[in-house]
């Protein structure tokens, strides 16, 4: 079986879904496809959840323009296609009169950036805005437009708003190898070839293989490995701005902000591995990560850590991203790491307007142009609760008793499109699950309904990809 | 908005005592919301017997304790809403709680019993290293799958931790097949009740290895292995010391936590040690009005004790309603020197019963030492214990009469030779 395409999209994180969201604009036959069970499984899953305000970067690159783009675009779409955002401004600590030069440094890149809002201010105008920041702090950078974002939210918004305008989704499809055919590529893929007249590759970590497949200038994508320490929900106002460290000679900074939920999140650590799924949290990792946070904020209470993970990045040493027409119809946006989060709408924006110049498509006339969130319907006035719990009993059954999630919004998670076929499907979208008990709870329904809903053995409901089934045998 | 004399929240062992007692008492308008689709709480996975030897001198399974007293509950015709989930309490008596037949709905209450239980500290609040992958649940998760889904998480099995819960699983899924590897526990002693290790491990040939702990999860979607090491006097993993262990599940029975979000929502406040409230002889909390019982006060080791508890609690809750307030000078009660808390914390001679049992726990395990009372400065008693250790609550008793010379400052409880 082969299927045709004008576009197909390697890749369902953020990058890759927001590639397909500005796409779908426009009257394309687009697909997006991922060898995971859902979109946001790789490294979107797993990151800082930070919208960078641009000082990072150094003028002139991709990651430079994206990332101010992107912070723009991120403040827009949040209220469009309903993800949640904050914008909570971030600090940049130092803590030797020494380093200033480099706090002056970032202060400059970001004003050639185009970043606006920024000063450099005390360290006690920075204890009066965090009391909660060390007393060894002398100075740092206040970024008042930085922000912090929900990465799941954001990017199944942009998968929902694309598959609302036509962009199909293929999961549990992984790419062996693209050819170009003479007019376009064929994508052999373990659930067979699809041909494209163009192809995105949005692969994340494996962004090297599917570029080197098509090009002889070959690139190396290096997994580095971030560790983080995630607390209960009760720690989130400890700070309230993300809280940068400026690099220091005992390595570059850990973060400590709050996130969109209300958590506080530390990390990351910056390890390079060999292998791209490799995932683990290390007790070193760990620990070097709560030890080198509490230089930016002495008391945070790891006792009441909920949780801790690690993601994966796709580090280029050429220190820039690879966003382009790379061989005429192969589009990469390879090497996205830090801000890539936040570029992310950037690079979806230029991209599409990229291939939609060269192909020449007209935009459709019945574009959604907006989407829904799921409701998470404790967060309604009381009033407005008993009104859709009215017209929706399952809204009024709580199935997630730590985040307060009914089991009207995990039935709705299973019934978005894309929607959740997993346990972390289901989590990510509506964060059953991801409280404080980290689902002892809620587990035994959450696997009832995910079993009822997609009409499957409750044998085989998977916590993500197959092979990750939590019940051994039915007694 | 309606209102009620008294509202529990929890419909497990506390919550069900504790309705009992308050309707014995004369409290004729009551209301115990439970957020389970059944009454009986986490008894009603509790499967195997013990339950009952102290209440009714015979030995119970967890759901059949439960059944006694529910029975009692219908009965006496006490009000009860089923998967009512209670959202948030104020300092001023109001609850919300949300179903799905009314929708959101507050209440007023005369009094509040808080008997929401406790959970199970899970693998990211352990900073277990390794993988996340699907196989790894916490004790009592595996015990609802397995008694009340019908579910068997796993067929070769591991187990961190020697709580309760987590000996009472190695042996039932033993029972149903699935092979036990080994129990691993990071102290030098076992947190479950002595009976336990010999009926569910011993008896089984499950080996327990006290001052070990995981120190790597494998595998990347389902557990395939764990590596395990023995721990310094520090509980730090000692390098070297390293064995795996082929299983598909890892079950973990590191603890359990009162769960008391509500109970800060209302403004309660907390005693570090226990995680559940500050409470008086009374079993009231900081709130006027607002009482505690069973594991969301502190975690118990017998549900016997969670009902006599609770019993109180309903009738002091009973006694708050009918206006018998207290009002006198509280006694604080410091746990010292091995004794690492108490409940209640604090007593009030004038108005307190004629007797008080203050319950608590040890910090290590301790032979042939005696448990002693101070008032203030004078030790008024010194018992000798063969044996006490962290996993078995202990008690005294304070008597209403001990205070009729005079009323100490402050009363100690502590741990000698």
């Amino acid at each position: 079986m082969t299927d045709n395409f004008n576009i197909c999209i390697i890749g369902a994180g953020a990058v890759g879904c927001a590639i397909a969201q500005q796409l779908s604009k426009y009257e394309l036959n687009v697909c997006v496809i991922d060898k995971e069970e859902d979109v946001c499984s790789g490294t979107t899953k797993a990151n800082s959840a930070i919208v960078h305000a641009g000082f990072d970067a150094v003028p002139g690159t991709l990651k430079a323009k994206m990332n101010v783009r992107g912070a723009e675009l991120i403040r827009q779409l949040s209220k469009t296609l309903d993800f949640q955002y904050k914008q909570n401004g971030s600090l940049v600590l130092c803590f030797d009169e020494n380093d200033m030069p480099k706090l002056n440094e970032l202060y400059e890149r970001g004003i050639k950036n185009g970043v606006s809002e920024l000063s450099i201010i005390s360290g006690d105008e920075a204890r009066k805005l965090e009391p909660a920041l060390s007393d060894k702090v002398v100075a740092a950078l206040l970024a008042k437009s930085a922000g912090i974002v929900c990465p799941f939210g954001m990017t199944f918004a942009f998968a929902e708003n694309a598959a609302a305008n036509g962009v199909q989704f293929r999961f549990l499809t992984e790419v062996s190898d693209i050819k170009a055919d003479g007019n376009g590529y064929v994508i052999s893929t373990n659930k067979g070839d699809i041909k494209a007249k163009y192809v995105v590759n949005a692969a994340g970590v494996y962004s090297d293989r599917l570029h080197n497949a098509v090009l002889d200038d070959k690139i190396k994508i290096i997994p580095r490995r971030g560790e983080y320490v995630l607390l209960d929900k009760d720690t989130g106002d400890l700070v309230s701005h993300t809280v940068f460290q400026l690099p220091t000679k005992y390595g570059k900074g850990v973060l400590v902000t709050p996130t969109v939920h209300g958590n506080l999140l530390v990390g990351p650590s910056a390890d390079d591995i060999d292998d791209r799924e490799d995932t683990q949290t290390t007790a070193a990792g760990t620990v070097s990560v709560k030890e080198r946070a509490l230089m930016s904020v002495p008391d945070i209470p790891y006792n009441k850590t909920i949780t801790g993970f690690s993601g994966v990045r796709a580090h280029l040493d050429s220190g820039d991203f690879i966003i382009g027409e790379t061989k005429d119809g192969f589009f990469d946006a390879a090497g996205v790491e830090s801000p890539g989060l936040t570029a992310a709408p950037a690079i979806g924006e230029y991209l599409a307007l990229m291939i939609v110049k060269k192909c020449g498509a007209k935009k459709k006339d019945n574009y959604i142009s907006t989407r829904k969130n799921i409701p998470h319907v404790a967060e309604l006035a009381p009033d407005e609760r008993t009104k859709l719990i009215k017209q929706n009993p399952k809204y009024g059954n709580i199935i997630c008793r730590c985040e307060n999630i009914s089991e009207g919004e995990i039935v709705d998670a299973i019934h978005r499109v894309p929607g959740a076929v997993s346990l972390d499907g289901i989590k990510r979208r509506v964060r059953q699950g991801m409280g404080r008990c980290q689902a002892g709870f809620c587990t035994p329904a959450a696997i009832a309904i995910l079993a009822r809903e997609l009409k499957i053995d409750e044998k085989d409901v998977a916590k993500n990809r197959p092979g990750s089934e939590q019940i051994k045998e039915s007694l | 908005m309606t209102y009620h004399q008294l509202v529990i929240i929890g419909g497990g062992p506390a919550g069900l005592a504790a309705a009992v007692s308050a309707r014995e008492a004369g409290i004729e308008d009551i209301l115990i919301l439970e957020r389970d689709e059944r009454l009986g709480g986490i008894l009603n996975q509790c499967i195997h017997n013990g339950f009952g030897l102290h209440t009714f001198k015979e030995e119970l399974t967890g759901p059949e304790y439960a059944e006694r007293y529910i029975k009692k509950v219908i009965e006496l015709g006490i009000p009860y809403k089923l998967k009512s989930i209670v959202a948030d309490i104020s300092a001023k008596r109001e609850i919300l709680y949300v179903n799905a037949e009314e929708g959101a709905v507050t209440v007023k209450a005369g009094a509040i019993i808080l008997a929401m239980g406790c959970r199970e500290r899970p693998r990211g609040a352990l900073g277990l290293p390794g993988y996340r992958p699907a196989g790894i649940f916490t004790a009592g998760t595996a015990q609802r799958l397995m008694n009340i889904e019908g579910q068997l998480v796993g067929k070769k099995v591991f187990i961190l931790g020697s709580g309760d819960i987590g000996l009472i699983m190695a042996r039932r899924m033993t029972l149903e097949g699935a092979e036990v590897k080994c129990v691993a526990e990071l102290m030098p002693y076992s947190g479950g009740l002595n009976r336990n290790i010999v009926q569910c491990l011993n008896d089984f040939n499950i080996p327990l290895k006290l001052s070990h702990t995981v120190t790597e999860i494998h595998g990347k979607q389902r557990v395939t292995c764990i590596t395990i090491s023995e721990v310094d006097k520090n509980r730090r993993p000692i390098p070297g010391t390293e064995e795996y262990y082929e299983c598909d599940t890892l079950l973990l029975s590191c603890g359990l936590l009162p769960e008391n979000e509500l109970s800060k929502a209302a403004g309660v406040a907390l005693d570090k040690v226990t995680g559940g409230p500050v409470v008086d002889d009374k079993l009231q909390t900081s709130v006027p009005g607002v009482f505690a019982c069973g594991n969301v006060l502190h975690v118990h080791d017998l549900v016997d004790y969670v009902s006599e508890e609770a019993e109180r609690a309903g009738k002091q809750a009973a006694d708050f309603i009918s206006g018998k307030n207290g009002g006198g000078k509280y006694v604080p009660l410091i746990g010292e020197n091995g004794v690492r808390y108490t409940v209640p914390q604090k007593i009030d001679p004038e108005n307190m019963s004629d007797s008080v049992t203050v319950r608590f726990r040890v910090a290590d395990v301790y032979r042939d030492r005696y448990i002693s009372v101070y008032y203030g400065d004078e030790r008024v008693k010194h018992t000798k214990k063969r044996i006490c250790a962290p996993g078995e609550m202990e008690q005294i008793v304070i008597k209403k009469d001990s205070f009729d010379l005079a009323v100490p400052e402050f009363i100690r409880i502590c741990v000698e030779d």
